[in-house]
């Protein structure tokens, strides 16, 4: 057998260590949730059903994630279920509340800027039901028009409203739980890009949906919150009540750590959200300096570490990638980036320029060096490019 | 509405047809119009947005003589 020789050294790389200004995607497991992984992987590996000891272990660790998350969002036990992600939670969310409703109607209003799990789904339900989604229209920011969500909830036979707490691509926040809807019409809030960042709306919403990768916990960990009294049932085979993972098997040691790192960024949230809007803040400025650009979402009411925008007579994807081997790491939601020739339906929902974006999101890491480091690159790129096209 | 100068942006996809409507606005008299010609989805939000943001009047949309979508843009400046 050959000696197992010793690997080369790497090269040497002398380029600034790269910036990740895409959290909103994913960012890394937060401090808290990694120490409590390990723990719990060790401890919480049995079916938190079966009625022998280690069953037991993993019952009072997933119970115990629960509660954590319960007492961190400012609701009951019983109102918290774990989903297997975003789109499970959104579709057994939104769709319970539609079946609670079956015999009202099978409409599904929805703002025109929601998740595309929230229109999937709200189509998936209405369609085979000869109902329709129906799109309430935002305005520039990307804000739901309230007007139009109440009309369409007046206008009959609507089984449930979907209105995100904040928009996941251009960070607006929504006029969402301020007052009960309609007709009895039930709301279900899209939390997804906002737990961790803001706190959920006290009242007037019936069913929730949020994951933890958007505040900093392991991926596939979904929230369904179902308030107490809500008239949900579930829209799949299975208990009519509401469950963990529809029945299948939790897991315990990810919902756990979810929790650690849920309530250790709430410790820090004041911290974090502020420097976030002041580097947000910082970066919207030196933008609205450079030519051509449409700076997207509502400057203040939004979530504090995300920001959107669009250069005229850029490609989204060469944008991304050029930034990329600059060190920066930006998403895009222009047609070119994504896996099909649509643009954003969010971006043409505002009638933004749906060519050339870029989206940045800020972890709780990233500071003003990572800022100036994008400041000092964007123009520059923006430049070269647009010069390539004569432009 | 005849333009007074059409676009073939047939083959295109975005944001090429945008970046051909920039290069030729100055072609028309102010107060003449440009029609985009183009298949590409993106265009019936970039065409507006870019009339938002060069201070442009954007007239509307209607179809080529073979049916391919056209948008209309009116030189302001």
């Amino acid at each position: 057998m050959a000696p197992v020789s010793e690997p080369d050294p790497p090269p040497v790389d002398d380029r600034p260590s790269p910036v990740h200004l895409d959290a909103a995607a994913g960012r890394p497991l937060h401090p808290a949730a990694r120490e409590v992984l390990d723990a719990a992987l060790a401890r919480g590996w049995a079916d938190p059903r079966a009625l022998h000891g280690p069953g037991r272990d993993a019952r009072l660790l997933l119970e115990n994630a629960r509660e954590v998350l319960a007492g961190c969002l400012g609701l009951r036990r019983d109102e918290v279920w774990f989903a297997a992600g975003h789109t499970d939670a959104v579709r057994r969310g939104l769709l319970g509340l539609a079946a609670g409703r079956a015999r009202v109607g099978a409409h599904v209003v929805h703002g025109a800027a929601e998740h595309a799990a929230v229109r999937f789904a709200a189509r998936w339900w209405a369609e085979p039901r000869d109902a329709r989604a129906r799109e309430v229209p935002v305005d520039a920011s990307g804000r739901v028009d309230t007007a139009a969500l109440e009309a369409e909830c007046r206008s009959g036979e609507v089984a449930v409203a979907a209105v995100q707490t904040a928009n996941h691509e251009v960070g607006t926040v929504q006029p969402v739980g301020r007052a009960p809807l309609p007709e009895g019409v039930p709301l279900f809030l899209d939390a997804g890009a906002s737990l961790g960042h803001l706190d959920l709306p006290g009242t007037h919403w019936s069913a929730a949906a949020g994951h933890a990768t958007s505040w900093g916990g392991p991926p596939g960990i979904g929230l369904l919150l179902v308030r107490k009294g809500a008239r949900w049932t579930n829209p799949f085979p299975g208990d009519p009540g509401p469950s963990d993972l529809d029945g299948a098997l939790p897991d315990v040691a990810g919902a756990l750590a979810a929790a650690a790192a849920l309530r250790a960024t709430l410790a820090e949230r004041d911290e974090v959200a502020a420097r976030q809007r002041r580097l947000v803040d910082r970066v919207r400025s030196a933008l609205a300096a450079v030519p051509d650009v449409d700076v997207l979402g509502d400057p203040v009411d939004r979530l504090p570490h995300l920001l959107t925008f669009s250069c005229l007579y850029l490609e989204g994807e060469r944008l991304v990638r050029a930034l990329d081997a600059e060190g920066l790491g930006v998403a895009s939601g222009s047609a070119c980036t994504a896996s099909t020739l649509e643009p954003s339906h969010v971006l043409a929902a505002m009638g933004a320029l749906t060519h050339g974006n870029v989206r940045v999101s800020l972890g709780p890491e990233v500071d003003d060096a990572a800022v100036d480091r994008l400041l000092a690159v964007l123009p520059r790129v923006v430049a070269e490019q647009r010069a390539e096209v004569g432009l | 509405m005849t333009p007074a100068l059409e676009l073939d942006c047939r083959a295109m996809r975005c944001p090429l047809p945008i970046i051909e409507l920039a290069r030729h606005l100055h072609d028309v008299e102010v107060g003449e119009v440009v029609g985009v010609v183009t298949g590409d989805v993106a265009a019936r939000v970039d065409v507006p947005a870019w009339c938002r943001m060069r201070e442009q009047e954007y007239v509307g949309e209607d179809r080529a003589a073979d049916g391919v979508a056209r948008y209309l843009v009116r030189r302001l400046g």
